[in-house]
C-alpha cells in the first residue's frame, strides 16, 4: 500500500489479526519518506512484512514514472536501514520454489538444497555456480512470485497511455458496491497472461486504457480469493487463500485501495484439498 | 473578420492585406452572410443525437462549465475523461434515488447492529451497574489488546471495542464465570468471533438438559419408527444373513467441564450478531479433524465434505479445531499457576487436572521469559492419539454388550493391544514442545527492542501459525487470529481409502477359483462326449446283450 495511506490503510486491513506494532508504523512513517529521497522514487509502497522464525523483513518498493516497469524492491530487519535487493532472475525464482520451510530470520543463511544435487548438479559445476541458496535470493523470489501471482488493482485505477508507460488514472474515484463484489473488478498488477486468450465479444467490451491486465476471475483454482464486506460494510476485503497473508482491501467509491501481505512467506499448496 | 493579424511591422505581410485589398476579400462573406454562417453552425451543434438525445452545445457548454468551476490541472490531458463524465452525470440524475437506496443498505443494516451493541449498555439501567462492579466476569479486552499490539497482533481499536461490548452481551445474558475472548478464525464467506467461557457450577446443567430432551424426543420418534420396520421383517421369512461386522467401540466424550469439553465456546460471525454456542466434540471428531484439511466458510451449519469424512458439519470441526488449537497453545508464566494440594495423589490415568491461581506468583522479567521456553507451561490438558485428555478403555464400557455375544477369547486380545496412551501432564513447561524439522516450537521476541523496560515477552507459536502469548508482569493473556490451521511443511495428503474389505471369509467350503478359460471347456466337453459316447456304447451292448437274452429266452 502507498506510504502515505499507511496509517488508514493498516487499520482496514486488521481484520486478519496480523499488522504493525506501533513503534513500527512510527518508524515507518520516515523512514519510508526518506527512501523516497534517497533513491528518487516516484512512488513508495509498503509492501509488508514475511515472518522468519528467528526474525521478520519488512519489504518496501519504489516504483519510477511507469508504474509498471520492475519494481525495485527493499528489505529492512527493523524498519530504520533498508537494504536494496537484487531484481529477481528466472533461475532464483526456480530455485527458490523448491525450497520448503520457513524463512529463518537471517539474510544470509543458506539453505543446503540436496534436492537441485542430483539433475542440475552437472551443469552447475561447469558454471561454477554454488549449490547453496541464500535467504536473500529465496527472498527476491518469494516477494517476485508473490506481486506476480497475487498483486491487485481495482479496475480502472490505473491508464495505460498510449506510449505504453502506465500512470494512476486521476479520474477514478472508485469502485461501487456491486462492482466491488465481484472478482472481475480486479486485475494483476503484472504482466498480463490470459488477455490474448479473451473471445472477441469479450475483447470488444474492453477498454484498452483501463484493461490491459489480467482480472482475477479466471484464477485457478476458483475460489482461491475471499471476498468480504468488513467493518459494516464499508470496506471489501480481498484475501488471498493461496499466499496466505496478502490482504488487499479498498474502500468503495474513494480512493483508498492497497494491498499489503503478512504472512510467512510460503505457498499454500495445499488449496485444492481445502476449499 | 480579418483573419490574421495584427501583423507587427517587422512581420512578413505588413502593411498587405488592408481591409478590402486581402487576396481572400473575394472569398469572404459579408456581415449579413457571416451570421447567418453563424447561426448555422449553431444550429448544428444544437442538433440533438438520434441516440442519445443529447446536443454538442450544450454538452460543450456542459463541460466547461465544469472546467471553470473545478479547475483541474493540465485538464487538456483528462478533457476526454471530464467529456465521459459529463455524459454519465446526465443519466445518473433519472436513476439516483433507486440505485442509492439499493446499494447502501446492507452496510446500514450491519451499522445499525453495531449501533444496537452501544445502545444495550446504557438500557439496561444503573441499578446492574452496581452489582457487578464488584466482580465481572467479562475480561478487559481492551487492556489485552493494547499489549498485542505492541507486538503488531491484533483487530482495528474499533473492532476490538465491538467484540468487548458483544462479550459484555454475552455475560449478562448466560450465567458465566469466567469468560475470555479467544481470538478469530478467518473463513471464506464470514470470519468467526470466538468466545471462550465457563458456566457457573449448576447453571450448566439446566441448559444441558433442555437440550437433552430436545434430542431424546427425536430419538423416541425414530425408535418408534425402527420399531415398526422390525416388526414387518419378522413378517418376512427371507431375511438376507445378518452382518457379523462389530464396528469398533464409540469412545464416548468427554463430560462437560472436563478433558476437551473444560470450556464452553460461542461464536458470532460478526459483533453484534447473536452469540451461537458450540457443541462440545466428541474424540471421533478430534481424530478425524486430525486428517483432514478444510477452510471454514463461515456458516456454522455448512456440511465438511471431506476423507475421511467429517462426522459433523462444520460447528463441529470449528469446535474439534478449537480443542486442537487451545490444547497446543494455551500457555501461562511458569508459577502463574499450580496445582490444587488438596490432590496429592495422582490418579490411575496419570496426571492432575485440576489447577488453580497461585497467590504467591513472582512475576519473572521479559528478558528472562524471552530467552528460555522453560519458563513458560501449558495449563490446558494436552488431547491423546484417542482424541481425549483422559484415556478411557473402550472395552470396559462394553462388557455389558458383550455379555450377549460371549466373546470372551476377543475380549482378551483386545485388552491386550490397547495400551494406555499417556501425554504430557498439565503445566509441562514449553521447553518439551518438540519443534517441526529444525523449526521450534515457538519463537520469543520482546514486543521492542529499543525500550525494553516496558517491554512485553511476546511468544508466537510455530506449529499453529497465528496463535500468539504475551506476558508483561502479572499480565498475560493468549489469543488466536488465522485460518485455524496446524503448520506443516510438507504438503497435505489425504488419507487413501481403506483396502476393499473381504466379503466372506475365504475356507475349505467357498473358495474362490478362476473360471474355467473356453479351451478348457471345451477339452472337458470333449472329454465329456467321449465317456458318453464310450457309456452309450455300453449301454448299446448291454441293449443288445438284453435283447439276446430276451430273444433267447423267448425261444
Amino acid at each position: 500500500m502507498e506510504a502515505a495511506s499507511l496509517p488508514a490503510g493498516l487499520e482496514l486491513v486488521a481484520g486478519g489479526g496480523v499488522g504493525l506494532s506501533p513503534e513500527k508504523r512510527a518508524v515507518l512513517g520516515s523512514s519510508l519518506l526518506l527512501l523516497q529521497r534517497d533513491y528518487r522514487f516516484e512512488r513508495v509502497w509498503f509492501w509488508g512484512c514475511i515472518q522468519g522464525v528467528r526474525g521478520a523483513y519488512y519489504i518496501a518498493e519504489g516504483l519510477g514514472p511507469d508504474r509498471a516497469a520492475p519494481r525495485s524492491r527493499l528489505y529492512s530487519l527493523n524498519c530504520v536501514e533498508w537494504n536494496l535487493l537484487p531484481p529477481a532472475t528466472k533461475e532464483m525464482v526456480a530455485q527458490a520454489e523448491q525450497l520448503k520451510g520457513r524463512f529463518q530470520g537471517d539474510p544470509s543463511f543458506e539453505y543446503a538444497n540436496p534436492e537441485i544435487n542430483a539433475e542440475d548438479a552437472e551443469g552447475l559445476i561447469e558454471d561454477g555456480k554454488e549449490l547453496l541458496i541464500k535467504e536473500e535470493a529465496r527472498l527476491v523470489a518469494t516477494i517476485e512470485q508473490i506481486d506476480r501471482a497475487v498483486g491487485i488493482i481495482p479496475r480502472g485505477a490505473f491508464v495505460k497511455t498510449p506510449l505504453g508507460s502506465v500512470h494512476e488514472n486521476r479520474n477514478f474515484e472508485g469502485l461501487s458496491l456491486t462492482e466491488a463484489k465481484k472478482l472481475s473488478s480486479y486485475f494483476h498488477f503484472t504482466e498480463p497472461v490470459n488477455l490474448k486468450n479473451k473471445t472477441l465479444l469479450e475483447k470488444a467490451d474492453l477498454d484498452p486504457s483501463t484493461d490491459f491486465l489480467d482480472s482475477l476471475e479466471h484464477d485457478v483454482p476458483q475460489g482461491s480469493w475471499t471476498v468480504q464486506l468488513e467493518k459494516g460494510g464499508t470496506v471489501v476485503v480481498l484475501r488471498s487463500l493461496l499466499w496466505l497473508g496478502l490482504t488487499f482491501y479498498h474502500v468503495p467509491m474513494t480512493k483508498q485501495y492497497g494491498y499489503v501481505y503478512f504472512g510467512t512467506g510460503e505457498k499454500n499448496l495445499d488449496l485444492p484439498f481445502m476449499l | 473578420e480579418r483573419g490574421h493579424g495584427p501583423y507587427q511591422p517587422h512581420e512578413p505581410g505588413y502593411g498587405l492585406y488592408q481591409p478590402g485589398y486581402s487576396p481572400y476579400d473575394d472569398q469572404m462573406p459579408d456581415l449579413n452572410s457571416q451570421k447567418l454562417a453563424i447561426e448555422n453552425a449553431k444550429a448544428y451543434l444544437l442538433e440533438s443525437s438520434t441516440v442519445s438525445g443529447l446536443n454538442l452545445y450544450d454538452h460543450l457548454a456542459n463541460m466547461l462549465t465544469k472546467i471553470l468551476d473545478e479547475r483541474p490541472t493540465n485538464a487538456v490531458d483528462i478533457i476526454e475523461n471530464i467529456s465521459k463524465d459529463v455524459k454519465w452525470a446526465q443519466f445518473q440524475k433519472k436513476m439516483d434515488t433507486l440505485r442509492d437506496e439499493h446499494e447502501i443498505l446492507p452496510a446500514f443494516e450491519a451499522a445499525e447492529k453495531r449501533k444496537a451493541l452501544f445502545l444495550r449498555a446504557n438500557g439496561e439501567g444503573a441499578e446492574e451497574l452496581e452489582e457487578d462492579i464488584g466482580e465481572t466476569p467479562l475480561p478487559n479486552v481492551m487492556e489485552t489488546a493494547f499489549y498485542f499490539e505492541q507486538a503488531g497482533i491484533g483487530l482495528s481499536k474499533d473492532e476490538s471495542y465491538h467484540i468487548f461490548l458483544a462479550l459484555k452481551n454475552l455475560v449478562t445474558v448466560h450465567p458465566i464465570q469466567t469468560c475470555r475472548f479467544w481470538g478469530k478464525i478467518l473463513g471464506l464467506e464470514m470470519n468467526y468471533i470466538i468466545a471462550e467461557v465457563q458456566y457457573r457450577d449448576g447453571e450448566e446443567e439446566e441448559e444441558e438438559e433442555a437440550e437433552e430432551e430436545e434430542v431424546t424426543e427425536e430419538g423416541e420418534k425414530g425408535m418408534g419408527e425402527l420399531e415398526e420396520e422390525d416388526e414387518d421383517e419378522e413378517k418376512e421369512k427371507d431375511e438376507p444373513p445378518k452382518s457379523t461386522y462389530k464396528p469398533p467401540p464409540v469412545i464416548p466424550k468427554e463430560g462437560n467441564g472436563t478433558g476437551a469439553n473444560k470450556y464452553v465456546y460461542f461464536v458470532c460471525n460478526e459483533p453484534g450478531k447473536p452469540w451461537v454456542k458450540l457443541p462440545p466434540v466428541t474424540p471421533a471428531q478430534i481424530v478425524c479433524a486430525r486428517k483432514i484439511k478444510k477452510f471454514f466458510t463461515g456458516r456454522l451449519d455448512a456440511p465438511v465434505v471431506s476423507f475421511p469424512p467429517f462426522p459433523g458439519n462444520e460447528a463441529n470441526y470449528l469446535r474439534a479445531q478449537i480443542a486442537r488449537i487451545s490444547a497446543g497453545t494455551q500457555i501461562s508464566p511458569i508459577g502463574f499457576y499450580q496445582f490444587a494440594e488438596e490432590e496429592g495423589d495422582e490418579d490411575e490415568d496419570g496426571g492432575r487436572e485440576i489447577y488453580e491461581e497461585n497467590p504467591d506468583f513472582q512475576p519473572l522479567s521479559v528478558a528472562e521469559m524471552v530467552d528460555s521456553l522453560s519458563s513458560w507451561v501449558h495449563h490446558v490438558q494436552s488431547i491423546l492419539m484417542q482424541g481425549r485428555c483422559v484415556w478411557l478403555n473402550p472395552i470396559q464400557k462394553s462388557e455389558e454388550e458383550e455379555d450377549e455375544d460371549d466373546e470372551d477369547e476377543e475380549k482378551e486380545e483386545e485388552s491386550e493391544e490397547l495400551q494406555q496412551e499417556v501425554g504430557p501432564p498439565l503445566l509441562t513447561p514449553l521447553s518439551e514442545d518438540e519443534g517441526i524439522q529444525n523449526i521450534p516450537a515457538w519463537t520469543a521476541q520482546p514486543s521492542t527492542n529499543l525500550i525494553p523496560h516496558h517491554a512485553a515477552a511476546i511468544l508466537q507459536s510455530n506449529r499453529w501459525p497465528g496463535a500468539y502469548a504475551f506476558a508483561s508482569g502479572r499480565n498475560f493473556d493468549n489469543i488466536y487470529f488465522g485460518w485455524g490451521h496446524k503448520y506443516s511443511p510438507e504438503n497435505h495428503s489425504p488419507a487413501l481409502p481403506p483396502p476393499v474389505q473381504a466379503e466372506y471369509p475365504s475356507g475349505p467350503e467357498i473358495t474362490e477359483t478362476t473360471d474355467p478359460t473356453v479351451e478348457e471347456e471345451q477339452a472337458f466337453k470333449a472329454a465329456q462326449e467321449k465317456a458318453l459316447a464310450g457309456g452309450e456304447e455300453e449301454e448299446e451292448e448291454e441293449e443288445e446283450a438284453a435283447e439276446d437274452d430276451e430273444e433267447e429266452d423267448d425261444d
